[in-house]
């Protein structure tokens, strides 16, 4: 039974990691082939960093992840408090299965329909470019949203809802008590929202291609408008850099919480 | 609060190196402004990896351009002539340059999509060799520069196909590489395949005539080992198929990985395409965008995109330079450059022109009954309604079972 156990999870983790192994090895490929791997080199990624065009989509990509899930962190952040707040049930429920539904709509149905609504806003208003960066980022904030307001809700009942009353007692204005006593308890379900809007915003394709302006390209768009010819070998190292990266921010993020479950013991 | 700074910080720290190499390349674009002869920026829509961008140690075009004349560049890039028609139409108008093939300028130029040049702005014009002049989607000359050209053959494995095999589209209807053929996951392109070998006219528009490709293409159906586009690089470098059809400028490139790959163009004859720059209506850089154009035609800018891209070019300026044919190497440029084809009257004979809309649709249709195995489609459905009715039933039960006891206890 043991040995069961063991094939199978490492089984489960050959089938999760081949692909980025792969890839990793073939960034480290001499020649431009995907299929053969003719000697080690670190010319890919020389090449990624003299590719003027990759890394101003990857940029874009940053700006764009940035911008979007900061602010739709801050917006769901305040609809999660507020649909807390709510007084009559059957209107928060309704209201949370309503945000929960973009979430589970499939991204080419928000796509399309984010497009359309652009494009007939832009024509309603006389705009002579309905498709910019403006709507590209309104989109990504949309349906970034539910899944900020889905993080910060189970924190805020966890709550006990007391505790800013009690500081509104000891003299705390409403917002003194938001910001010093709720704002720093729902931090870790306000992160998790962050960090989910930020990694969704980053590998967006379907919403972006549709929503996405004239001269302004993401990674996954340049990456997929390589597929007529080939896709580079500098995309590869690029995705390595960016596995390495998440790979490195996880564990620190592992240890600095390990850190800090532990510290209250030794006092 | 602590250690969410730390992860902020953290997240700074690992994305840093790659915003300060991004900044570092604006920087010395906006250096260069002082000495500018325009001010502005152009937003250039192009086929994916279709320019020397200064990778692998070739030109980097567009930052040349920028260095020249102070126009900034916006580059984007799309997959294919339909990507770039979606987008046009969906309303994200502000492009500048479009590089589009030649059956899709017709259609823009059809819907009236496309801005006249003024070839006063684009004194390069004049090398561009006779054979591309006057074409059919722009028989005056009004709308369009060409870029590239090329012509489509067939790549084979030689070590594994026998060389009396070769010469026409045959081979790829040959059974004796069962498995061993990629046919394009292209409507298209794959009807042309078979259109070509049976003598039809690609561009017509009777039913029956696309009836009887189709029918070709199902023959060859089971020697197909799948359907294929960009996967076609991966699937001739490695060995895993050993024929298939694409263009000439890309068996160059495979052939630098996989010396075993050769290639011939089939004696029935072969597409031929020509992809041009022109300026979509609703441009509001009219000038700076035909300065772009005409930079691209420009001797040592040309060459670096020829060398780059490996398709043809059709510009003289590159074609008679010596420094591209010794570059290139004689084998590859007789490649790209066959002798004993009349460019313009094969152009007219065998390029793909804008199908009526019935016919597109007609092809679709063709396509997906080709595709999608008609036995086995009423199955899945049968299937998904089978695997649904058995979910609702157990749900329903469970819930009975479930109200049942809860009246005994």
């Amino acid at each position: 039974m043991k040995t069961m156990s063991r094939l199978y999870t490492t089984l489960i983790f050959v089938f999760l990691y081949a692909p980025i192994g792969i890839l990793v090895l073939f960034s480290f490929n001499v020649s431009n082939s995907t299929g053969v791997f003719m000697g080690f080199s670190l010319d890919w990624y020389k090449e990624l960093f003299r590719d003027s065009a990759t890394l101003a989509a990857l940029k874009n990509t940053l700006i764009l992840a940035v911008t979007s899930s900061v602010i739709a962190t801050v917006i769901g952040t305040a609809a999660a408090v507020g649909i807390d707040r709510m007084k009559n049930q059957y209107v928060k429920g309704a209201l949370i299965s309503a945000t929960n539904i973009p979430m589970m709509n499939p991204d080419i149905v928000t796509g399309i329909s984010m497009m359309l609504l652009f494009v007939f806003v832009g024509g309603l208003l006389k705009l002579d470019n309905n498709l910019s960066f403006a709507t590209l980022l309104i989109a990504h904030i949309t349906f970034n949203l539910p899944y900020v307001i889905l993080s910060v809700l189970p924190k805020i009942r966890q709550l006990d809802s007391q505790l800013p009353e009690a500081a509104m007692d000891l003299g705390c204005t409403p917002m003194k008590a938001f910001f010093k006593v709720e704002l720093p308890a729902i931090m870790p379900g306000v992160l998790s929202g962050l960090i989910m809007a930020f990694t969704l915003s980053l590998d967006d394709f379907v919403i972006s291609y549709f929503t996405i302006g004239s001269g302004f390209e993401t990674l996954p768009i340049r990456i997929y408008s390589m597929t007529k010819k080939r896709v580079t070998p500098d995309m590869y190292a690029l995705s390595t850099l960016i596995f390495i990266a998440v790979l490195l921010l996880l564990i620190l993020s592992n240890v600095i919480s390990a850190k800090a479950e532990k510290k209250p013991k030794k006092k | 609060m602590k250690k969410i700074f730390l992860i902020l910080f953290a997240c700074l720290l690992t994305f840093m190196p790659l915003l300060s190499f991004t900044s570092c390349g604006n920087e010395e674009n906006e250096n260069e402004d002082d000495t500018a002869k325009y001010k502005g920026t152009i937003n250039v829509y192009n086929w994916g990896e279709y320019i020397s961008d200064g990778s692998e140690d070739s030109l980097d075009v567009n930052a040349e351009f920028t260095a020249k004349t102070g126009i900034k560049v916006n580059y984007t890039t799309y997959a294919s002539n339909e990507d770039m028609y979606a987008k046009l139409k969906s309303g994200a108008t502000g492009y500048d340059v479009i590089i589009p093939s030649d059956y899709m300028i017709k259609r823009l130029l059809d819907e009236d999509m496309l801005e006249k040049l003024n070839y006063d702005n684009i004194p390069n014009f004049e090398y561009i060799a006779e054979d591309f002049l006057n074409p059919y989607y722009d028989p005056s000359n009004e709308y369009t520069v060409p870029y590239t050209y090329g012509m489509v053959g067939i790549i084979y494995n030689s070590s594994r196909v026998s060389e009396e095999d070769v010469g026409s589209w045959d081979l790829m209807w040959n059974d004796k590489y069962k498995g061993d053929i990629l046919q394009y996951n292209n409507s298209r392109d794959a009807f042309g395949t078979a259109m070509y070998r049976l003598g039809i006219d690609v561009n017509t528009t009777d039913e029956s005539k696309w009836r009887e490709a189709l029918g070709e293409l199902a023959k060859q159906k089971s020697l197909v080992q799948s359907y294929v586009m960009d996967e076609i690089f991966n699937k001739m470098e490695s060995g895993e198929a050993a024929i298939a059809s694409y263009y000439a400028g890309d068996y160059l490139t495979m052939s630098e990985n996989n010396e075993d790959l050769a290639f011939y163009y089939p004696s029935e004859g072969t597409n031929i395409f020509v992809d041009a720059m022109c300026i979509p209506k609703g441009s509001k850089n009219k000038a700076l965008a035909e300065e772009y154009i005409n930079f691209m035609l420009s001797e040592e800018i040309a060459i670096a995109n020829a060398e780059y891209i490996c398709y043809a070019s059709p510009n003289t300026l590159v074609t008679d330079s010596e420094e591209y044919i010794e570059y290139m190497g004689e084998d590859w440029i007789e490649i790209l450059y066959p002798e004993g084809f009349d460019l313009k009257a094969d152009y007219d004979k065998y390029c793909y022109k804008n199908l009526p809309p019935e016919t597109l649709s007609l092809v679709n249709e063709l396509w997906e009954e080709l595709k999608i195995d008609s036995s086995l489609g009423a199955w899945v459905y049968v299937g998904c309604i089978l695997i649904i009715s058995a979910l609702v039933i157990w749900g329903v039960s469970a819930f009975v079972v479930k109200k049942k006891r809860s009246k005994y206890y």
